[in-house]
């Protein structure tokens, strides 16, 4: 392979494994609007907040799987609170209401993760050393390798449970039509529940790796502002759609950082989604997978 | 078996309910149900059928419409606030207007849905699956397909089949026959009825055709600028000039109303 080619790839394959990063916090936007039309702004500081406990408690000398099933724990309390407290009294309420209302729920959680666990930048060590490793002359990051490879097997444990359970099913009936739903009898508040309790782990699972990647701090919770590109791309309400715009948006980034870069001056990489999916929106209001909206009830 | 002393299975008393806060849907409905029965709810367009309809399952709430005054007893029980999975359980299931199939799921899990409002565990739903596709056969072959690339028909019957999966003793059905062909109609009806006559199902069905209600119905109760203004069998619904003349008549001129929201 010439070098160049070499290097293409190098940073094509660098971009998608970060943009799984991506459609990994998009994931936990699609599974709560799908079900209940919210678009929660908290999930960023859920992220945040799943970090900063893991880590917090880490370095007060718990062992690594202690921490972790403590945040896991931690994590369910914090997505079912939101739920039953903030957004089942708001049901029936327009859009804007509850998307109003969590924007309130994400400062609320950010300025109490602060003030439980202290404003420093903490370091997340996962024990998984970052050294490139070569494959066929292509640097690739081990730890990025593992983020994927996490990530993509969250998401075949989403598909296979909401696939294969009658929960999922039922997850899948509510997304579809959630009036028909509510007169099959299908108890809507268990399945928000239970799609607040699945956002939470997905906050856990991103919150660790961006962790590891970006330091623990504050700003964490801005990686929902990455979804957004993602989720506009892919759609709002579609799981694969989200995997899909997330490779998009990473290896786009990383393609226009580099070979654009030059001819623009840098930094393209932090603002280059935002163009894409604001050109994207006016060709394809509904995303890539995402369903035209009919009609709403 | 509970139901009111008098064998009335679902009665409703002087109801209102409004949307949005303000827009009055229905002003004064009586209306009862024996066990057993089948009773046709006729009406124009905005009559207020659906919204009737949609406070007996108790899913005003979720459309923005709630219940002002009135009263409504299922089973001999106050049910204005009981909700809408609940009364699945305990035997009242309904079938919304305009079919509202789950179209990306297949046919047999829009069925399946049904039964896990109920609560069916594992061997219930087998038997109720066997049981709707012997009611209707052409679902059988659907099973498989996503529910929204079937004909109209058969979205009707996985509808049907669907709230059937809840075993109800009481299904209300809001226009079954709506954009139908008349063939596939008269199948869909006569399933219904075979029902009523050999399981004891009672219906309550929301109808625009009033030749359709008139046919099967014992009983038909009519709503106008929703309140109910005549209840009564076949006989004395022919025999209304009014009725016949804007429903049944050759000169169907109905007259202008206040179009309320459906």
């Amino acid at each position: 392979m010439s070098p160049d080619l070499a290097f293409l790839v190098e940073v094509v394959v660098g971009g998608l494994l970060s943009g799984v990063m991506y459609a990994l916090v998009a994931i936990g936007f699609v599974l709560i609007y799908k079900t209940s039309g919210v678009l929660n702004f908290a999930q960023g500081a859920m992220v945040l907040f799943a970090a900063l406990t893991f880590v917090s408690l880490i370095e007060r000398g718990l062992p690594f799987p202690a921490a972790l099933a403590a945040t896991l724990a931690v994590m369910v309390v914090v997505g079912l609170t939101i739920e039953r407290a903030v957004l089942r009294p708001l049901v029936n309420q327009p859009p804007i209401t509850l998307f109003m209302a969590t924007l309130g729920v994400a400062y609320v959680i950010e300025g109490a993760a602060q003030l439980a666990w202290g404003t420093q930048v903490h370091a997340l060590d996962l024990g998984i050393d970052d050294t490139p490793f070569d494959v066929a002359g292509v640097l690739v990051s081990r730890f990025d390798l593992f983020a994927a490879a996490l990530a993509g097997l969250m998401v075949a444990l989403l598909t296979l449970f909401f696939r294969f359970t009658r929960t999922g099913l039922a997850f899948r009936a509510v997304a579809e039509d959630p009036l028909a739903a509510l007169n099959a009898g299908l108890r809507l508040p268990r399945i928000w529940s239970a799609v607040w309790i699945a956002s939470g782990i997905v906050a856990l699972v991103a919150g660790l790796l961006w962790g590891a990647r970006l330091g623990v701090q504050f700003s964490l919770s801005l990686v929902v502002l990455k979804a957004l590109p993602v989720l506009v791309l892919g759609g709002f309400d579609s799981i694969a759609g989200a995997i899909v715009a997330g490779l998009i948006v990473g290896a786009a980034e990383k393609l226009a950082e580099v070979y654009l870069g030059p001819f623009i001056g840098g930094g393209i990489e932090g603002w280059i989604a935002y163009v894409a999916a604001l050109a994207f929106l006016l060709i394809k209001p509904s995303g890539l997978f995402g369903q035209r909206s009919v009609e709403r009830v | 078996m509970t139901s009111d002393r008098d064998g009335s299975l679902l009665r409703v008393e002087a109801l209102e309910a409004v949307y949005g806060g303000a827009v009055q849907a229905l002003s004064g409905v009586d209306l009862v149900v024996r066990e057993g029965e089948i009773v046709a709810l006729v009406g124009a367009n905005g009559a207020g059928k659906t919204t009737l309809l949609r406070a007996i399952s108790n899913l005003l709430p979720a459309t923005r419409g709630q219940i002002r005054a009135g009263r409504i007893a299922y089973a001999g029980r106050d049910v204005s606030r009981t909700r809408t999975d609940a009364l699945v359980r305990a035997g009242l299931v309904g079938v919304l207007e305009g079919r509202h199939c789950f179209r990306a799921l297949t046919v047999e899990e829009n069925l399946i849905a049904g039964g896990l409002g109920r609560g069916s565990g594992r061997a219930d739903l087998r038997a109720d699956l066997e049981w709707v596709y012997a009611l209707f056969p052409r679902l059988t072959e659907k099973r498989r397909l996503p529910a929204g690339l079937i004909s109209g028909g058969e979205q009707q019957m996985t509808a049907i089949g669907r709230a059937l999966m809840g075993r109800p003793r009481l299904l209300v059905l809001d226009e079954p026959s709506m954009g139908l062909a008349p063939k596939v109609t008269a199948e869909i009806y006569r399933v219904l009825v075979d029902l009523n006559r050999e399981r004891g199902l009672t219906l309550l069905i929301a109808e625009q055709s009033v030749t359709l209600a008139l046919r099967h119905a014992h009983r038909s109760v009519v709503l106008e600028n929703g309140l109910s203004v005549l209840e009564g069998g076949a006989e004395t619904l022919r025999a209304r000039d009014d009725i016949q003349r804007f429903y049944l008549g050759p000169r169907v001129t109905a007259p202008a109303r206040e179009r309320q929201p459906a």
